[in-house]
């Protein structure tokens, strides 16, 4: 089949007119940025405290945050986002809910896939964090503790810093997977990367072009992520320290 | 100074202390010895509050380490402990592991806490290695520092878990001579450990413990030389044997 590959597609002027499709491609991916930034802060902030709370003594606590975790784990995450972006806003007190409703749609899908991806990556940031913390050596909390240091000072000076160290890897690929899963927020019509990556298509029928550039933006993505992880994690690393580099 | 009065601990049906009861004075260097897993780590723990005990009462300079009502962590910050597997705190240089906790639970000014912590790496040998890490200094060099660590505290009294049992046999004696060292410095010590020399060095009394109960609590020449049970007669000659 003859396929017309048109590469200059990206610098004709789009069809509403006051862009290219570069440009749409650029927005796009702004907004995968922004929005997976934005969603991993909550996801590490939430995560570490819920990973934390999730091996202290308290019963109570630690039960709280394992449902928590359950919960946000358990749910695929298009059905948590279709709630949040849909029936939560229907629960919010009519008089909220009212300003909520009229405020700009590009904000409301933003806050939507926003929360909606920040909790569901802080649960599994979470898990990371208590394995991070429960494989640490055993001694090393008697040790904070015998020292006259109370638990919160044990985990702030002798657990955390060295669970944070173990936990650096695997967060890298959960933060990977964020920038991934913010592809599901096109559903509710956020404009991210492949949100945008499709309207090209139907506005220009030329998809291989379309898919591969925004393939070629998660892979430029990716490869930053992995890089700049990579040297946190040797700026990190303990020297001396058998398992650090 | 250390008063542990019937103190019994279960785990769930498993009997790990059973009706442990003995003094240790101000000045007394008490060794604690018995086979492996009869409970020796576990009475230490009691002492300092890291392990919970259901029944009995321990006193460690007059405060009451089981009552709810005790500030656990001021406590244990007036004992000092030492681990068997040193346990320092690998993302600090040697000068912060001595340090920080006197800074943050004393209250002292850093470079004052640096000053003391220097000192005291000075007197167990390693003042070259201020600036190095835990990961960077052999086992024998790391249990010196734990043990410089615990005195920066100012300790009242020290606790030993088996300081030496995770070491190369070549530096087992530089740990030793740092205890011995402080024993006769006239430090109250209790130490776990199967280090017969050390004992009949400096030892005051020493505890034989087996299956969770004290079998033996004797003067250290009483105990060398006619030990009255015969579980302490086996263990003795087992462990003197080589
Ligand atoms: N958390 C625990 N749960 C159940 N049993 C334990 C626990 N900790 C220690 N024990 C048991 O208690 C006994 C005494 O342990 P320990 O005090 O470490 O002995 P020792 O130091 O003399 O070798 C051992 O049989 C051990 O298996
Ligand atoms: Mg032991």
């Amino acid at each position: 089949m003859g396929y017309q590959w048109n590469w200059g597609v990206f610098a004709q002027p789009s069809a509403t007119g006051d862009d290219t499709y570069f440009g749409w491609m650029l927005a796009g991916f702004k907004m995968t940025i922004g929005l997976s930034l934005s969603a991993w802060v909550i996801a590490l902030l939430l995560g570490a405290l819920v990973g934390v709370l999730r091996t202290v003594p308290n019963r109570v606590l630690a039960g709280i945050a394992t449902a928590y975790v359950e919960l946000f784990r358990n749910i695929p995450l298009l059905v948590q986002l279709f709630i949040w972006y849909f029936v939560l806003p229907e629960l919010l007190p009519a008089s909220i809910g009212d300003v909520y409703k009229q405020s700009n749609p590009v904000l409301q899908q933003f806050l939507a896939s926003m929360v909606c991806l920040g909790l569901f990556t802080s649960a599994r940031v979470a898990e990371q964090v208590r394995s991070g913390i429960n494989s640490l050596p055993r001694g090393q909390k008697n040790a904070g503790l015998a020292l006259g240091f109370t638990l919160p000072q044990t985990y702030r000076f002798v657990m955390l810093p060295m669970a944070f160290r173990l936990v650096v890897p695997p967060l890298t690929s959960e933060f990977l997977n964020i920038f991934k899963n913010s592809a599901v927020c096109s559903t509710i019509g956020l404009l991210e990367l492949a949100a945008q990556g499709r309207q090209l298509v139907d506005y220009t029928a030329q998809p291989y072009e379309s898919f591969i550039a925004v393939t070629l933006a998660y892979i430029l993505i990716n490869v930053t992520v992995m890089t700049l992880m990579h040297k946190f994690e040797k700026r990190i690393a303990v020297p001396g320290y058998i398992g650090g580099k | 100074m250390i008063k542990i009065a019937n103190v019994s601990k279960h785990y769930g049906d498993f009997n790990v202390l059973k009706d442990c009861s003995t003094t240790v004075s101000k000045g007394e260097v008490i060794v604690v010895c018995g086979p492996s897993g009869s409970g020796k780590s576990t009475l230490i723990k009691c002492v300092n509050g890291l392990e919970p005990f259901q029944s009995g009462e321990i006193i460690v300079n007059g405060i009451s380490v089981g009552d709810p009502k005790t500030n656990l962590s001021k406590l244990r910050s007036h004992v000092g402990m030492v681990f068997q597997n040193f346990e320092l705190f690998p993302h600090m240089s040697i000068t912060q592991n001595l340090a920080i906790a006197q800074v943050k639970v004393l209250g002292r000014k850093q470079d004052e806490a640096i000053d003391k912590g220097l000192k005291l790496l000075d007197r167990v040998g390693l003042k070259a290695h201020a600036h190095k890490f835990p990961g960077q200094l052999s086992g024998g060099q790391q249990q010196r520092v734990a043990i410089a660590r615990a005195l920066a505290m100012d300790p009242i009294c020290m606790l030993f878990d088996e300081p030496t049992s995770a070491l190369d046999p070549e530096m087992v004696n530089e740990v030793l001579d740092v205890m011995t060292e402080l024993a006769q410095e006239g430090m109250t010590m209790m130490c776990v450990t199967h280090e017969m020399g050390f004992a009949r060095r400096v030892a005051d009394r020493v505890i034989f413990m087996d299956q969770g109960a004290i079998v033996e609590d004797d003067s250290k020449e009483a105990f060398f030389a006619n030990p009255r049970s015969e579980r302490a007669q086996q263990f003795l000659a087992k462990i003197l044997h080589h």
